[in-house]
């Protein structure tokens, strides 16, 4: 064919440009492992919460109050969310790693390093936020903010990586903001957030990027 | 068949390596040599000749530097070449636009 060139050189151009400005080697598969972590987590958190409420309100169990965190549960559902952020950032790394070496390119490349950083600032004001959070023992914004910030955090880098990745940082927002509202729901709306939402995008991406072709 | 009188391809992009070289400064600051090399798996000399090429031809500039002792050379696209092969794709669009 006469522009079996021109279709070529398209091709090439657009998986260069692609390639120059997108972070590729995100795995779905770090998704997946990280809403599960998150739905043990939040599991094992809701446990605590409702034995500890129990014991204070024996005859009181409707179930926005046993959604209510009291201030001495929260240290151990932070341990419990610090424990689902590690193992979380540990698989990622594994899973994108393990990508990167299949694709042969490097993890922090420019493109790599640059989806980091967008997605290091607003994550990083988050952090700093829930803990001003805790010091004003403002326990009950604590899940919509972390909410809030990570899907900004999310969003942010979406530019520099897959575009389902933006979708599901608005998700994220949505639920934080709808968590403002609602006290009493931050352990729900968190995990459908950090567990459903990712196990879900992860499907997603995995499905689309990750698997091979038969 | 016969090309439309009004499409205009630049002949300088019709190398792969030269629309290859040309699409990663379109989207990217000063790029280094060896990034380029690594991405259009080309040889240096080959590489080499390439861009001198879109360098007579004013379509990139090229920075000459040190990190340590280490020559680092890196090329960023002119509002030339920028210009140009946005007409060469324009031109690319038309052509197969045209087919239909």
């Amino acid at each position: 064919m006469e522009y079996q060139n021109e279709l070529q050189a398209i091709h090439d151009i657009r998986r260069i440009m692609n390639k120059q400005t997108r972070f590729l080697s995100l795995s779905g598969l770090a998704g997946v492992f990280a809403g599960s972590y998150a739905l043990i987590g939040a599991y094992i958190a809701y446990r605590m919460i409702e034995v500890n409420n129990y014991l204070d309100h024996p005859h009181d169990l409707s179930v926005k109050e046993r959604f209510l965190v009291e201030p001495k549960v929260m240290y151990f559902i932070l341990a419990d969310a610090m424990m689902v952020l590690a193992l979380s950032v540990i698989t990622g790394i594994f899973f994108t790693w393990r990508k990167a070496k299949k694709e042969n390119a490097r993890v922090f490349d420019k493109t790599g390093r640059r989806a980091l950083y967008h997605f290091a600032v607003p994550l990083a004001t988050g952090g700093i936020f829930c803990l001003a959070l805790l010091y004003w023992k403002a326990y009950v914004l604590l899940a919509p903010a972390t909410l809030i910030f990570y899907g900004l955090a999310v969003f942010q880098a979406s530019k520099y990586t897959f575009e389902e990745v933006g979708y599901m940082g608005l998700l994220q927002i949505a639920l934080g903001l709808i968590g403002i509202f609602q006290p009493g729901y931050g352990l729900i709306l968190w995990s459908l957030g950090f567990g459903v939402v990712h196990i879900l995008y992860g499907l997603i991406l995995w499905n689309k990027y990750d698997r091979k072709p038969a | 068949m016969s090309l439309h009188p009004s499409i205009s391809l630049n002949k300088a992009f019709e190398s792969r390596i030269r629309l290859g070289i040309m699409s990663m400064l379109m989207v990217e600051d000063w790029i280094d040599f060896n990034t380029i090399k690594e991405e259009l798996d080309a040889t240096d000399g080959n590489l080499a000749s390439h861009i001198a090429t879109l360098e007579k031809l004013e379509y990139l500039e090229v920075n000459k530097s040190f990190v340590g002792k280490k020559p680092l050379t890196t090329y960023k696209i002119t509002a030339l070449g920028r210009n140009e092969f946005n007409r060469h794709l324009d031109a690319l669009e038309k052509l197969l636009r045209g087919r239909h």
